[in-house]
């Protein structure tokens, strides 16, 4: 019997793997980053109420 | 925010290394699968992701009821960590058994008792996002979670199980359908491959949690914040 090519399907398997860790770790960070910034200025606010 | 623990930053090192080592196991060491080709290779990240989602549906269930008897918040910024990355495998195992099934079954998708509950089982805790998001008030939001995960976590055994409880044209990969099948059905080079990508998906997931834990520490303290500069 031959074995079928489906080598395509299996490429696109990996990329779609990687590509959503990948989405997933950027989130992570940006949401960091966006929290960071917030604390900062709501940091800065309650400073100026004293 | 409070540095990374080195412990984590290992943790990261490790995860890129396991994954490395996974990948290449999947592509080059395990043979080629004599009747479906290249495209099984896909099965070893789509078992990984498997077992890490519905592994954390249950602990977040675990998570919800430490919650409920401790009333302690970080037992629901773990189990939101557990659910949210979770989701996010238990998203990729359903894209790789789509992208598997599309050569051998000749369909991206059937309603099959597995397919439909692993959809149901996802569609389940994107719900519980979009729920919580509506809830204002912290420890109504924590209480709501902890007994959602709880009812929701039933659904895993469930999606685990449905192939050796009814009939499916999923293939059962741990523990043989019948009497006479052997429990692996598998070469020694794709047990090694199969074994590995458990362990490394194992190994990223709890990288996930954490720092998915601290993001969460992060968000509550924003929130606390807010509370006090609107006061």
């Amino acid at each position: 019997m031959d074995t079928p090519d489906t080598s395509t399907y299996m490429i696109a398997g990996f990329v779609i793997s990687f590509v959503t860790m990948g989405i997933y770790i950027l989130s992570l960070y940006l949401r960091n980053r966006n929290l960071n910034q917030d604390m900062e200025t709501l940091e800065a606010l309650d400073e100026k109420k004293k | 925010m409070q540095p990374k623990p080195t412990a984590l930053k290992i943790l990261d090192v490790v995860s890129i290394i396991v994954l490395a080592i996974s990948t290449y196991l999947a592509l080059f060491f395990a043979p080629t699968e004599q009747v479906m080709g290249q495209v099984q290779r896909v099965f070893y990240f789509h078992i990984g992701t498997a077992w890490v989602g519905l592994l954390g549906f249950v602990l977040a269930a675990v998570s919800g009821i430490v919650y409920l008897v401790t009333k302690d918040m970080k037992w629901d910024r773990f189990e939101v960590a557990l659910v949210e990355v979770s989701a996010m495998f238990f998203f990729l195992t359903i894209v790789l058994g789509s992208i598997w099934a599309r050569p051998a079954w000749n369909t991206w998708w059937t309603w099959d008792p597995r397919l439909t509950t692993a959809a149901v089982t996802e569609l389940i805790y994107i719900a519980y996002f979009m729920l919580r998001a509506g809830i204002e008030d912290p420890e109504k939001r924590a209480r709501f979670g902890a007994v959602y995960t709880l009812l929701g976590g039933i659904s895993a055994p469930i999606t685990f199980m449905v192939i050796r409880l009814f009939r499916s044209i999923h293939p059962v990969v741990v523990g043989a359908a019948n009497a006479n099948q052997d429990k692996l059905s598998m070469t020694p080079d794709m047990k090694t491959a199969f074994f590995f990508a458990l362990f490394a998906f194992t190994i990223i997931f709890v990288d996930f949690v954490w720092h998915r834990v601290r993001l969460g520490a992060l968000e509550e303290k924003v929130e606390q914040l807010k509370l006090k500069v609107s006061m």
